[in-house]
């Protein structure tokens, strides 16, 4: 029998960090992967690495995760392809105005700054290419991107490097109690450890279940685009408080629009279709907001399969009815920026039990019984 | 810069078409693609716009996407399955990087 | 939303107006099929037959190209709804529902719907990386025929030919017979491939195809063109355009011909793009060391509703090609109860029999041309991917690095993720991969496609919008 301290289900990038940090502890790991490391959320998404517009009780996550963004060379020794190019979501009319007065309000009222102001006249200056009807935006300076792909394996590469196993592709089953511990049924045979990390994504609610406490996920594919390279027009990644879009210039030239847009998700079957006719609005919006994109080609869509809770944040945290399972799935498709942190948060728990970061809001005790119902 | 790579067979009565590549005047005839166009007056087609040179197009069926110019409005137009029309003002890329696509 | 509703649904659409996709679309009129054919070109013909109206079959084409005129005649004669200069850049399938299919036409995006996709998109000539195939002034063998047959052009300083096939020699006797100069011919079949063809014999000349071979090659040799022959490697050198090319046969002679157009040619392949972008399986074929689609016996992929007739479905030739579309056609016109099943086996059996008469002579043909540059050990240097410019040497780092498959080495490096969606890097990644693990191509596959399969103006979906609203 196969034997770890910790068991990790899923190679994106939360199972890749989580098996980072757990080894930088000297806990022994092993990762299990259906695909490849990767494969879904954590390769397709658009690689934003922001702060702005976190719902509150990630904020104090996201701002521990930039710090080690910050240091993201010396984590995993590549650069990820990190950039901070900053982060910003426009008002286009009067309710996104509305909208940015009640973010200000919400945000400074926490204490916190890094979303800032700035009126029509600094917009133009850090974005030329936007349109002149933008009226203002709020501003995250060190804010940016990275590449999703190359992130995450480069934490599974630092990870293998320092002694985690991964097995890709190997689907894993659902883990059931053995003696104090618990064992995970593989394709390779099964592993038996102390503790095991639910970093499924779209597939964690099935874990979660299968120990008796299901949870509301719903598998969602959000859905983007890629146009031929450009000439490079516009730096930061770019929001709207009135449209759902997400647009972003990677560094070798081509456009990523995103956004939100959802497909059909079909995690049985491991895949997501693009969905054309839902699109022709995004595209309405990006030709609105950027009219240089008169001139950009499509040569490319995707559909990733991304776990969404309702309230729109993680599970993070230790089970209710499995001792020794530590939850972290159904990031609701912003989970890229909170990855390094996000495995430190579990190894803290893994190796102590508690973690000094504020991790009550994404307990799974949320959606225990007929509370989520009743509060929703 | 190299001549004409392509030279007409016999040609019939077909009507010219005038358009300009890169600011010159070139008489295309009817019913040519740019592609015709462009490589029976030069020698090359475009210049790749973020790597290694000039391109003079590779598979002429629309396969290989080698072969994509601008029009001074912007447009982006695949010169061998696009025909000439008249007027047409066509942007090799030639003249800078940063403003070639 | 009621654009998806209100698009028209039809039995059959028909995507392309080449030989095969022409017969089927006689086939279907003749079965009362409500069909649509979706051609991207703005003339029936397909490559083969590229602009065969206008030119009224060219004699200095050849015999091969004039066959096409009466194809093209029945076609138009038949054909109750065709849509030139329409590409279909994605279909969106579901079990038990029409399949719908996205189309840009001019510059607008459209749809429509169809019980039954018949795909006949042809071929494509096999990618032949060599050093400098980037550079102005190397084109491909096929491109040359096209601008022939389509613009009436021939090239205007003499040109080397590089590759093997039977439509290496086919554009050297057009090329001639329109007055173009050769230079050269640089012969990459190994002397000794005939030795492999000779079990196959029988069939080729079962086929009957060999007369026509026959009478080209000696049309070939009638031109006196120097031919180099038992060329193992090849390089086109230049600044800033193609100034010479270099060779080395296998018996190690080498040398230089300045020229400034080089065209490379080794066989086509299907092109499967549209079908692998669907999720149609694909299996690899190693006569023709190639992927085609693993096809059913009425041309049914994988994917419920899908069809593939013609050299899409493994190359076969333009004799092959009508037979299989019009097969398909049977098949879909009994699926959609049109034909009882003695009506549809009936109709096919004198189908089938040319068709498998014609298919036991390409094994032949297939041994005594095998590709040889686009299989030959790749310099580090040389680029793979021509859109993101990415080189063999990179995409081997990527596998040391860990990249097992084709879908990696995209997400690595880009490659394959340009404008022309991997069709000419995606056999070369998959044989790079193949060479680094030691295992067989077969088993390390091909890309992932996403659609569109051919880029899509944002413009044209703005226009889609529009009307939707």
């Amino acid at each position: 029998m196969n034997t770890a301290d910790v068991i990790v289900i899923g190679g994106g990038i939360h199972g890749c960090s989580t098996a980072l940090h757990c080894r930088l502890r000297g806990l022994s790991v092993v990762v299990v992967e259906k695909d490849h490391v990767a494969r879904h959320a954590s390769g397709v998404n658009a690689g934003g690495v922001r702060r702005l517009n976190r719902h509150p009780a990630e904020i104090p996550l996201a701002m521990a995760s930039a710090a080690l963004w910050q240091r993201i060379e010396d984590l995993v020794h590549d650069d990820c392809g990190y950039r901070q190019t900053g982060q910003i979501r426009v008002a286009e009319g009067e309710p996104g105005l509305a909208a940015i007065a009640a973010r200000r309000r919400l945000v400074e009222g926490l204490g916190y700054s890094h979303e800032q102001w700035i009126g029509p006249e600094e917009l133009f200056e850090l974005v030329p290419a936007i349109s002149r009807h933008c009226l203002g935006a709020l501003w995250t300076a060190d804010d940016g991107h990275a590449d999703p792909t190359r992130t995450t394996r480069a934490f599974a590469r630092q990870a293998a490097a320092l002694g985690a196993e991964f097995l890709t592709p190997c689907r894993a089953g659902m883990p059931r109690r053995a003696g104090g511990g618990w064992q995970v049924p593989t394709d390779r045979g099964t592993f038996s450890g102390a503790q095991v990390v639910n970093c499924a994504g779209a597939w964690g609610g099935a874990v979660a279940a299968a120990l008796g406490e299901p949870v509301p996920i719903e598998p969602i594919a959000p859905m983007m685009l890629v146009t031929a390279r450009m000439a490079p027009f516009v730096d930061p990644v770019v929001a709207s408080f009135d449209r759902m879009i997400s647009f972003k210039q990677s560094p070798n030239g081509s456009v990523v629009i995103g956004g939100g847009w959802r497909s059909r998700a079909e995690p049985d079957a491991n895949r997501a279709h693009v969905e054309f006719g839902e699109l022709h609005r995004l595209i309405g919006t990006t030709l609105d907001l950027f009219p240089v994109m008169r001139g950009a080609r499509i040569v490319r869509s995707w559909a990733g399969i991304e776990g969404a809770m309702p309230d729109a944040i993680p599970v993070i945290g230790p089970s209710m009815t499995a001792p020794g399972v530590i939850h972290a799935f159904g990031f609701s498709a912003h989970g890229f920026q909170l990855g390094p942190i996000g495995g430190a948060i579990v190894a803290d728990l893994v190796e102590s039990g508690a973690t000094s970061l504020p991790i009550e809001p994404f307990s799974i005790a949320r959606f225990a019984g007929q509370a989520w119902r009743e509060a929703s | 810069m190299s001549g004409a790579r392509f030279r007409r067979l016999a040609e019939t009565g077909r009507p010219r078409v005038a358009i300009t590549v890169d600011g010159a005047p070139v008489e295309a005839m009817q019913g040519d693609t740019l592609m015709t166009a462009i490589l029976t007056a030069r020698g090359r087609l475009r210049v790749s716009e973020f790597g290694d040179g000039p391109r003079a197009g590779f598979c002429l069926m629309g396969a290989c996407q080698d072969c994509w110019v601008r029009l001074e409005d912007g447009r982006r137009l695949r010169a061998c399955t696009t025909f000439a029309e008249a007027g047409m003002a066509i942007l090799t890329g030639a003249e800078e990087g940063a403003d070639a696509f | 939303m009621n654009a998806r509703l209100e698009a028209p649904v039809f039995d059959l659409a028909i995507v392309g107006a080449g030989p095969a996709g022409m017969a089927a679309a006689v086939e279907a009129a003749a079965r009362g099929l409500a069909a649509v054919v979706l051609d991207e070109q703005p003339a029936p013909g397909g490559q083969i037959w590229r602009n065969i109206e206008a030119s009224g079959g060219r004699a200095s084409l050849g015999g091969s190209y004039a066959k096409g005129a009466a194809h093209a005649a029945a076609f138009r004669a038949a054909v109750a709804d065709y849509r030139p200069g329409t590409l279909v850049w994605h279909v969106e399938t579901a079990d038990h529902e029409p399949a719908r299919l996205w189309l840009m036409q001019g510059e607008r995006v459209g749809q429509l719907r169809a019980r039954r996709v018949l795909i006949a998109p042809g071929a494509t000539e096999r990618p032949v990386p060599v050093p400098g195939w980037t550079l102005p002034g190397a084109m491909t063998v096929g491109a040359l025929q096209t601008l022939l047959k389509g613009a009436e052009v021939v090239p205007s300083a003499p040109v080397v030919l590089a590759g093997n096939g039977p439509l290496l020699y086919l554009t050297a006797v057009q090329l001639a017979a329109c007055g173009a100069r050769i230079a050269a011919v640089l012969w990459t079949a190994p002397p000794g491939a005939w030795r492999g063809a000779v079990p196959h014999l029988p069939g080729f000349l079962a086929s009957g195809t060999w007369r026509a071979g026959l009478g080209l090659m000696r049309d070939f040799r009638a031109l006196g063109i120097r031919v180099v022959r038992d060329v193992a490697a090849i390089e086109i050198t230049g600044d800033g355009r193609a100034e010479a090319v270099r060779y080395r046969t296998a018996g190690g002679a080498s040398g230089e011909i300045a020229t400034g157009l080089v065209a490379l040619h080794e066989g086509v392949i299907p092109a499967t793009n549209l079908a692998r972008a669907i999720g149609c399986e694909h299996l690899w074929d190693e006569a023709q060391a190639a992927f085609r689609p693993r096809l059913g016996p009425w041309g049914q992929t994988s994917v419920e509703g899908v069809l593939i007739a013609g050299d899409g479905g493994g190359i076969a030739g333009a004799d092959a090609a009508p037979l299989a579309g019009r097969l398909a056609v049977l098949g879909a016109a009994h699926a959609l109860g049109r034909l009882t099943l003695p009506e549809r086996d009936g109709l096919a059996a004198p189908l089938r029999r040319d068709l498998d008469r014609i298919l036991r002579g390409r094994a032949f043909i297939d041994r005594l041309y095998p590709p040889r540059l686009a299989r030959a050990a790749l310099p580090d240097a040389v680029v793979v991917c021509r859109c993101e410019e990415v080189t063999a040497g990179a995409v081997r780092g990527a596998v040391a690095s860990g990249a097992q498959g084709p879908n990696q080495i995209k997400a690595f490096l880009r490659c394959g993720m340009g404008p022309c969606q991997g069709r000419f890097c995606d056999p070369t990644v998959t044989r790079l991969i193949a060479e680094a693990r030691g295992v067989p191509e077969a088993e390390v596959g091909q890309f992932r496609l996403r659609p569109p399969v051919k880029p899509v103006p944002l413009t044209a979906f703005a226009a889609a919008g529009e009307e939707v609203a």
